[in-house]
């Protein structure tokens, strides 16, 4: 009997899980960004809250496959609510990111429960609507949101009541960076587990996920809920961090430029958003610079080019050009 | 009187006037070897949906083992046995083969629904999947997606995502279609090797299978059961040519 062959395909499916070493190389870039660009540790620690807002939106879209133009929304809940806290007292970060996550993954629930009953361009439409009326809502509810001023008064305690928010960004930095931490080992260990395969099969075939006895309704709405929560402690991040709250953190503007972000890196990877968020943001930083009136014109061009000829987004140009060079290899 | 696996008391559908099923008392025997024959447009595939609960019936009774599942979800159907393969593949074409088996041998298991411990971790998930897919003979395709794989191969793979579900019931909706006649064979080969527990009902349009695989056949006419029999009762019936007006019927 010839069992070998047979078990190396078993245990090369059944290591999919195990860490790569490339798996680190995120971690050690922010480690050394650190001491690389002390200068920039405030847009630094920035595009760590984003990307962790890009994680939560690669979890629903690459993932699951639900396309939402409003995710935005959850980002904006956590926002406000650390922010609402901070300016009322309560400016413990971990408690405004605590606070934040459950009241996003809530409205995550809630609005899921009605969303993720249609199907296709209609929960698009709907999630479009959700970002919109909640934005509206704060637009109004000036006594709570600041309205259009945005939140004024917010008094961010030092971390733990140890590490102070400094000038320099330096504590932004390191905070952002462990949640955004946190945040991976969640996202990593749901993609790997059964649950998160899953997700997969939804995305490929809701049809058959039906016929298989999945109740997919129950699974769409536990990860959009996880997602909102993580959403929301991006937005908790970004409000502890830069001291502001205002409108724009729950637009539909910011929901399409977080979606941008995450297909420039690459859906459905898990490091899409570490790809794609950072180098977004560090373009639009130097293009904004470089030449101030145009710059935007020049991310645009950025962003046809990945779409004609890299639709995996870069992660997917890099996988393609890794198999050629594989390929050449073999022969 | 035999026990019955599957059984549908006064089915129907209506859409608007269009009747697609029409008072259909079917009854599937356990370990069954049943065909569901008829015209185009007869309402063969409304009645698969109707009985895997994809489609809510207008009135009537749908009875898994016994047991009234019509209010069921599609979903709890499954968990009692029910299976089936669709006319027109419906695979996670992006996922490889044995990823497509697992995802099924897992939901059935019931733990699909964890998301803490690695799904790499259940061996014994993953060798069962493995081991369905050597006896269907696709074991070499494991580790490929399903949309790289011929037609024929897909086919294949359609029925081991249902066989994952160690199904007591199976319905297969033109498990031949589209496949080239050259490896149609192979997949007659593999329907009359599945297990005597399992009640067959073949949904189909190709006669010699039908004649090859099935003991009994139903014939669905306008969405109402015209004639039930064995194949050689079928084959004779005047009424059965009738309706297949220019379309042959052959059998041995």
């Amino acid at each position: 009997m010839t069992t070998k062959p047979e078990n190396d395909v078993v245990a090369r499916f059944a290591r999919r899980h195990r860490l790569h070493a490339m798996e680190a190389l995120p971690w050690l870039l922010i480690v050394v960004g650190f001491f690389l660009f002390p200068d920039y540790l405030a847009l630094g620690a920035q595009i760590l809250a984003t990307t962790l807002f890009g994680l939560s939106v690669d979890l629903v879209l690459g993932y699951a496959g639900i396309v939402t133009l409003g995710h935005a929304a959850f980002f904006g809940v956590g926002a406000y609510t650390a922010g609402y806290l901070a300016a009322h007292g309560m400016g413990a970060p971990i408690i405004g990111l605590i606070a934040a996550t459950a009241m996003a993954g809530a409205v995550g629930l809630l609005s899921g429960l009605i969303i993720l009953r249609a199907q296709g361009l209609s929960i698009l439409m709907l999630t479009l609507v959700v970002c919109v009326m909640l934005q509206e809502a704060a637009n109004k509810a000036t006594s709570i949101t600041g309205g259009a001023d945005g939140l004024q008064g917010m008094q961010v305690s030092p971390v733990l009541g140890l590490f102070r928010f400094d000038l320099y960004g330096k504590t932004a930095y390191w905070y952002a960076a462990i949640v955004l931490f946190l945040g991976w080992v969640v996202a990593r260990t749901l993609v790997h587990s059964p649950f998160g395969r899953s997700l997969t099969g939804i995305r490929e075939n809701v049809a058959r996920m039906h016929a298989i006895g999945t109740p997919v309704f129950g699974r769409l709405l536990t990860i959009y809920t996880i997602s909102a929560a993580m959403a929301g402690a991006a937005g908790a991040l970004i409000a502890d961090t830069t001291g502001l709250v205002a409108l724009n953190a729950i637009s539909v503007d910011f929901s399409g430029l977080i979606l941008v972000m995450v297909i420039f890196g690459g859906v459905g990877r898990l490091y899409g958003a570490f790809v794609g968020v950072p180098l977004y943001m560090i373009a639009q930083d130097r293009f904004s610079q470089i030449d101030p009136t145009y710059w935007y014109f020049w991310i645009g061009l950025l962003l046809v080019v990945v779409v004609l000829f890299a639709r995996g987004g870069v992660l997917g140009l890099i996988d393609m050009v890794w198999q050629r060079v594989q390929r050449r290899r073999k022969r | 009187m035999t026990e019955l696996a599957l059984e549908t008391r006064a089915l129907c559908k209506n859409f608007g006037a269009l009747a697609v099923a029409n008072e259909i008392n079917f009854g599937l025997a356990v370990g069954a070897r049943h065909a569901l024959i008829g015209p185009n447009g007869a309402g063969k595939t409304s009645f698969v949906n109707l009985v895997t609960g994809a489609l809510a019936p207008s009135s009537g009774h749908v009875l898994l083992d016994g047991h009234d599942v019509t209010r069921l979800s599609q979903a709890h159907r499954v968990k009692r046995g029910l299976a089936r393969t669709f006319q027109i593949n419906q695979l996670f074409r992006g996922l490889t083969v044995l990823e497509n088996v697992t995802l099924a041998i897992t939901e059935r298991h019931g733990f699909a629904g964890d998301f803490l411990r690695p799904a790499g971790r259940r061996r014994a998930v993953i060798e069962e999947a493995y081991a369905l897919l050597e006896r269907l003979g696709i074991a070499d395709e494991a580790l490929r997606p399903v949309k790289e794989l011929a037609y024929g191969r897909q086919r294949l793979v359609e029925i081991a995502v249902a066989l994952g579900l160690d199904p007591k019931v199976l319905l297969l909706d033109e498990p031949a279609a589209g496949v080239p006649s050259g490896e149609a064979g192979t997949i007659i080969d593999v329907i009359e090797q599945l297990g005597a527990d399992i009640a067959l009902l073949i949904i189909e349009h190709d006669m010699d299978l039908v004649f090859r695989l099935a003991r009994r056949i139903t014939v669905l006419v306008q969405g109402a059961i015209l004639v039930e029999g064995t194949p050689q009762e079928i084959g004779a019936d005047p009424r059965v040519r009738e309706v297949y007006l220019g379309e042959r019927v052959h059998h041995r």
